[in-house]
């Protein structure tokens, strides 16, 4: 019983500490994001890593996610006879929701777990040793370049994943179900308002900070809370990903429920 | 100068340095040996402020390396080199762009100051030639002096060296010891080593410390130690197989296993 309880306490203590060097990693994290010297060129190397490349996978599921929504809004909205409002519904529920939520879980994917993988190998093969003996900082190398690409780059990730999924909306609710153009895109403009749009970018900033954090943290600590080696690496992307995609959606929650 | 004083550390209940204690004066060099797993990687990362010890302290040029706010520990770092055991390089980039690295980010040296600056070490440690190639495309030797032109070409006034030749062939070893002796030679830095290399260590050191069941066993010149009559030393030094080293199998193969298990070691 005793050894029990000890036990307990003891994963207890070992949650508390492990959240507590979070907290720590994220705001030296934030401090060197606001203090000079900035590292432009890698920047803009994970602006293209994280943004750019991830465009394709973006645009794709954008198209699908309006295209079943526009599906599943009719056949509900027939039913009332409120098919007109096909437009507002697949709107709101792109911009405010599915928008920032399912962009951030595709980059999460996409571009996360690269991340905790690039800088787990570095880890693991003491290259991250080599920059600190260097007397040089691997935050500013490795995890600023990181946070500030992930805060760029994801609101503009989810507003073109709105505007694909908006039209994906419209192709099957304009062309195959018969909801007119002007009807679809006219009683949207009527409803969304620009606070909404606002209130999905602001999501998804804060979407791009939790992605980086997570998928940075989990490749910085890789070996100290996973395995090593190769297994260690797997171990920490595999942590950086379902830690990341659960923090996304409660975060989600928190913030629709008490900022909106 | 490099002062060590009694450095304990244990991981997992297991003690790998006991109160382990020395000195390197200014320009020394010093040959840090003993059996692999007994803690000679865990001390120079102890040196280089990357562990921190459950006591003791570590003094590098009269300061105490744990002690020190963040940005002295960088200037005192950026004086700095460790040549690791792997070689650390970057895999992301070619030799060229590892050797250049320290000068592109510490310096405001121009590109074609810098390009003389690396072909001087490439020239320097026999790698002409193979500048464009990545650390995945070379042999381990030439990883292992791209990291030593990487970890001097800002001419260091201490020079830490995890197991230089560890994993080559004899004759590579001892070429990267003829290396790190004549860079030595023309740097003039505080050194220590950590190598198997016996006895060609012997002629381009001026100490040698054996480290034994986490302490300093014996520590004096190479012609000390030779002429030791310690039975673990000698035995060591003659690469002969006894009793002593048998009584600590069991002890080095748990202090291995719990190396493996922190070799990442994050403050």
């Amino acid at each position: 019983m005793v050894d029990m309880i000890r036990k307990l306490g003891g994963a207890a203590l070992r949650s508390l500490k492990k959240t507590g060097r979070m907290g720590i990693f994220f705001s030296k994290a934030l401090l060197y994001c606001v203090t000079p010297p900035l590292k432009f060129p890698l920047l803009l190397r994970q602006i293209q890593f994280i943004g750019f490349q991830s465009l394709s996978v973006i645009l794709l599921t954008g198209a699908f996610t309006g295209m079943v929504l526009a599906y599943q809004g009719f056949n509900t909205l027939s039913r009332f006879g409120s098919d007109a409002f096909l437009g507002p519904l697949v709107g709101l529920s792109l911009i405010k929701e599915m928008g920032p939520v399912i962009s951030a879980l595709m980059v999460t994917g996409r571009a996360g777990s690269s991340i905790t993988a690039q800088i787990g190998i570095m880890r693991i093969s003491e290259q991250i040793d080599a920059i600190e003996l260097m007397g040089l900082n691997p935050y500013r190398y490795l995890i600023v370049p990181n946070i500030l690409a992930a805060v760029i780059c994801m609101p503009l990730l989810t507003a073109v994943f709105d505007v694909v999924g908006i039209f994906g909306g419209y192709l099957i609710g304009g062309k195959l179900l018969g909801v007119g153009a002007g009807t679809y895109f006219g009683e949207m403009t009527n409803y969304v308002e620009i606070k909404d749009v606002a209130e999905g970018l602001f999501k998804s900033l804060n979407f791009g900070i939790i992605i980086s954090w997570v998928c940075c943290f989990k490749g910085y600590y890789t070996g100290h809370y996973t395995g090593f080696g190769a297994e260690g690496v797997s171990t920490a992307t595999t942590q950086a990903v379902v830690l990341s995609s659960v923090l996304i959606l409660i975060w989600d929650y928190f913030l629709t429920s008490t900022l909106f | 100068m490099i002062v060590v004083e009694n450095l304990h550390k244990s991981f997992d209940n297991a003690e790998v340095l006991k109160g382990v204690s020395f000195r390197v004066e200014r320009g020394e060099t010093l040959a840090l040996i003993g059996r692999s797993g007994y803690g000679k990687s865990v001390l120079l990362k102890h040196i280089a402020g990357l562990i921190q010890p459950d006591d003791g302290r570590v003094l590098v040029d009269d300061k105490d390396i744990f002690h020190i706010r963040e940005k002295e520990l960088l200037a005192l770092r950026n004086r700095m080199g460790f040549l690791f055991q792997s070689g650390a390089l970057f895999d992301s980039m070619t030799i060229f762009e590892n050797i250049a690295f320290p000068l592109n980010e510490k310096t405001n040296l121009n590109k074609k100051e810098i390009k003389e600056k690396v072909f001087y070490e490439l020239e320097q440690v026999g790698l002409l030639g193979s500048e464009d190639k990545y650390p995945s495309q070379v042999s381990g030797g030439m990883v292992k002096r791209a990291s030593l032109a990487r970890a001097l070409i800002e001419k260091p006034g201490i020079m830490l060296f995890d197991e230089p030749t560890t994993g080559l062939d004899p004759l590579t070893g001892h070429s990267i010891l003829r290396l790190i002796n004549s860079r030595r030679q023309m740097v003039n830095f505080t050194g220590i080593i950590i190598t198997h290399q016996i006895p060609q260590v012997f002629d381009i050191v001026d100490k040698i410390a054996m480290l034994h069941k986490g302490v300093i066993i014996a520590m004096g010149t190479p012609d000390e130690i030779k002429a030791s009559e310690d039975p673990t030393v000698s035995q060591f030094i003659s690469c002969e197989t006894g009793e002593p080293f048998k009584e600590f199998e069991k002890e080095s193969d748990i202090v291995r296993r719990v190396r493996r298990m922190k070799e990442v070691h994050i403050k």
